[in-house]
């Protein structure tokens, strides 16, 4: 087992009830982790939940955090992952003057070396979005605030894992 | 009232009735066999009590004197009698203070349903009169709660509460209700729940599990069980006792899991942790396989974890998929409900006697006895030991009472000396430390089980945290006897600021109040001992009143409860002295 901390993330198949994000929160601050990124969106499966959470942890302590999830009594099924058994995505939003775009040559080539998309221009601002991983969203960030960045933020991680996880088979187990 | 008759989806055909929603509270609660529940009314539970006094023939209500005193009563009903208790608040303060109890049964994996009242469902959020957020509060302590805002969802979450609070690893839950969802009315059925989707309560034992353990055990030489709550809460005595017994093994029990086999079998040898019996904590780090049987390596247990049974093969049988390595790495998990697991392993194992290991633990305890327990059950200075209370309380109950302890010294001499026959015998707080529920959990467990003697035991400390319970014990005429052992100290506080902090007893003394007048004052028979030549007497008039009795006797007010592992020592290098 890996002993040393790292980037894990534990996804984590849910019933769409009130109350279960206080419940699932509570379990990393009880244990005082911090939670650095975290998204909940439906699963494949209907009614069926999905959070990604992602926490910098050793292993150890990250397979003794998903059997806390597990024992809750609407989680369906947790597992944990190291970003190289997940296909994962960021995606950083920028907010920047317009008038940058015509003074600052420099801006077009980063956004077109970055492959970052516009999303709108206005004649007081424009909209960047780029999508990938979060070293390619900070590089974007570090190059574009020397000239300014009027707002910016940066969505919690999504994952797929490389590995089946079997949910609806599962589920079927609990109603036999 | 309209009955109506509906056809379901499943078509099956299923009676309702037009009802309000408090009337459904209480339907649900006598459908779930709740004889006897605890609380204290208020504003936002009103609905409820105006329909608990219709029902008063079928469901009993008892008025405690504090919200905490109600989930304490609950869970001294739930852990005698092994069915869910169940507590009544209204909502606010009422709520809140029924988190202490809620804590302490969710440690003790205790069966409980609680129920509380809520503002209308229109002013949540509002800072209302009496409005909490009680299920964001009792979230982290609860093993599972939810909020009720519309009438027809009540049948629903109490099935579901109550079948959570008990399956699997119980717990305790906790339903919100609003007070708009108490007086609409709907069309009232009820469906105990039987299954929830995403909850799997009870892992299916794996037999290879069983076989692995099995060839660990049969090959052990110095082989070591320690047991907890989970053979009483999975009713796994029988079979317990008979793999103890067939494999010749010493099976010793952690301050929850003792009475589920008598503590004069003589395989029984003693109580694990910090103030347990010398020869099992000091073997633990000598036996070859260790057998953890539904307990949960509580670090009270255990002491330093990196020295404990470093040397064994480690068995550990558990419902609780996240109690699997938690705290001490398994060489075998056996997954599933104790009683099933054991009655799979039995026929595996070989007979065996082990006498040569069995005489280490006789050996260990002569020492025990000579140093500890001969002068806390035979002492000869002047003062009266906690011990020799427990031992008069012994001779009169013959093992056959039920003990209900508090917490603090007199609890782990409670716990030390008491003698058990049955199952489900020693009431105490074990997990969270629960100063004050000693007394009110008595109350539920002598209103559970009229027919048994139900001895609950205090300090001074303790006692007065919820000693207002004596009004419950009075208007509910609760023959429960009651004893406090006096020593006008916090006593186990006192003995670590005397070996930890150079006796310096900062906030630890007591001025007591006369308790007997106290009692005297609930109607309550009371007496009080001073002096050893008074105490046999006194014990055996306690035992043998058809009422509650009170009785404080004055003990030594320095005395320490030995042996004792201290904090972040190992097992073996437990003190005598």
């Amino acid at each position: 087992m890996n002993t040393e901390k790292q980037l894990y993330t534990v996804s984590i198949y849910t019933e769409n009830n009130i109350g279960l994000l206080n419940r699932i929160s509570a379990i990393f601050q009880r244990r005082h982790i911090n939670i650095e990124s975290l998204n909940i969106s439906p699963s494949e499966i209907e009614n069926v939940s999905k959070f990604i959470i992602v926490v910098n942890m050793i292993e150890e302590d990250v397979k003794k955090i998903i059997g806390q999830i597990e024992k809750q009594v609407e989680v369906i099924k947790a597992y944990y992952h190291n970003l190289d058994e997940i296909i994962y995505q960021i995606s950083g939003l920028f907010k920047i003057k317009s008038e940058l775009l015509f003074e600052e040559r420099q801006i077009q080539n980063i956004i077109k070396e970055s492959n970052a998309r516009i999303v709108t221009v206005n004649k007081d601002f424009f909209v960047l979005e780029k999508s990938g991983r979060k070293e390619e969203i900070v590089e974007l960030y570090n190059e574009l605030s020397v000239f300014g960045i009027m707002q910016y933020t940066r969505s919690g991680l999504i994952a797929v894992s490389k590995e089946e996880m079997k949910i609806s088979a599962l589920l079927e187990t609990y109603n036999n | 009232m309209e009955t109506q008759t509906i056809n379901t989806k499943d078509k099956t055909t299923k009676t309702t009735e037009r009802i309000s929603g408090s009337e459904a509270i209480v339907r649900c609660l006598i459908e779930e066999d709740a004889k006897i529940i605890y609380g204290y009314p208020g504003g936002a539970i009103m609905p409820v009590y105006d329909e608990l006094y219709k029902y008063q023939d079928k469901i009993h209500h008892v008025l405690t004197r504090h919200e905490q005193g109600a989930t304490h009563s609950a869970q001294g009903y739930a852990r005698i009698s092994g069915k869910v208790g169940v507590a009544i608040a209204t909502s606010g303060p009422g709520a809140t203070n029924l988190i202490t109890g809620i804590a302490d049964a969710q440690i003790d994996s205790t069966p409980m349903v609680c129920i509380t009242g809520q503002v209308f469902s229109h002013l949540l959020g509002s800072d209302a009169f009496q409005e909490t957020d009680i299920v964001g509060i009792s979230t982290p302590v609860t093993k599972w709660n939810c909020q009720v805002t519309k009438a027809s969802d009540i049948p629903t979450a109490i099935a579901k509460a109550f079948y959570i609070a008990k399956s699997g690893r119980p717990g305790p839950v906790l339903i919100d209700i609003t007070k708009d969802a108490q007086i609409e009315e709907f069309d009232f059925s009820y469906e105990k729940c039987t299954k929830v989707r995403s909850y799997n309560p009870v892992p299916k034992t794996v037999f290879s599990s069983v076989e692995e353990a099995a060839r660990l055990i049969n090959s052990a030489k110095k082989p070591l069980i320690v047991w907890g709550q989970g053979v009483i809460l999975s009713e796994a005595e029988e079979a317990f006792k008979a793999v103890v017994e067939k494999a010749g093994i010493p099976a010793a029990w952690t301050i929850l899991g003792v009475s589920a086999i008598p503590t004069s079998h003589p395989l029984n040898v003693g109580m694990v942790g910090m103030h347990g019996n010398y020869a099992p904590n000091v073997l633990t780090n000598e036996c070859d396989v260790l057998i953890a049987i539904g307990m949960r390596f509580d670090d009270r247990v255990t002491g330093s974890l990196s020295t404990y049974a470093k040397q064994a093969k480690v068995i550990h049988f558990e419902i609780d998929p996240a109690e699997v390595d938690k705290n001490v790495k398994t060489d075998v998990a056996v997954l599933g409900d104790a009683k099933a697991s054991l009655e799979l392993l039995l026929p595996l194992l070989d007979e065996n006697t082990h006498p040569e290991w069995r005489q280490k633990f006789a050996d260990l305890y002569a020492i025990e006895y000579e140093k500890v327990i001969k002068n806390d059950l035979y002492p000869t200075k002047e003062g009266i030991t906690m011990g020799e209370v427990l031992k008069e309380i012994n001779i009169q109950s013959k093992g056959n009472a039920a003990i209900v302890s508090d917490v603090g010294q007199h609890q782990m001499i409670a716990c030390r000396y008491a003698e058990f026959n049955k199952s489900k015998s020693n009431i105490t707080s074990g997990g969270l430390g629960t100063m004050g529920f000693g007394l009110p959990a008595a109350i539920g467990a002598k209103m559970a089980a009229p027919d048994r003697e139900v001895v609950s035991i205090s300090g001074d400390g303790g006692y007065q945290m919820t000693i207002q319970e004596l009004g419950t014990i009075f208007q509910q005429k609760a023959a429960v006897k009651v004893v406090v052992l006096n020593n006008d100290f916090l006593g186990m506080v006192r003995q670590w600021q005397q070996l930890f902090f150079d006796k310096r007893y900062a906030s630890t003394e007591m001025v007591n109040p006369n308790f007997v007048a106290i009692a005297e004052g609930y109607y309550i028979k009371a007496k009080k001992v001073t002096k050893r030549e008074e105490l046999a007497d006194a014990v055996a008039e306690m035992m043998a009143s058809k009422e509650a009795y009170f009785l404080e006797v004055c003990v030594e007010k320095e005395d320490n409860v030995f042996p004792m592992i201290p904090t972040g020592a190992s097992v073996s290098d437990i003190r005598l002295e």
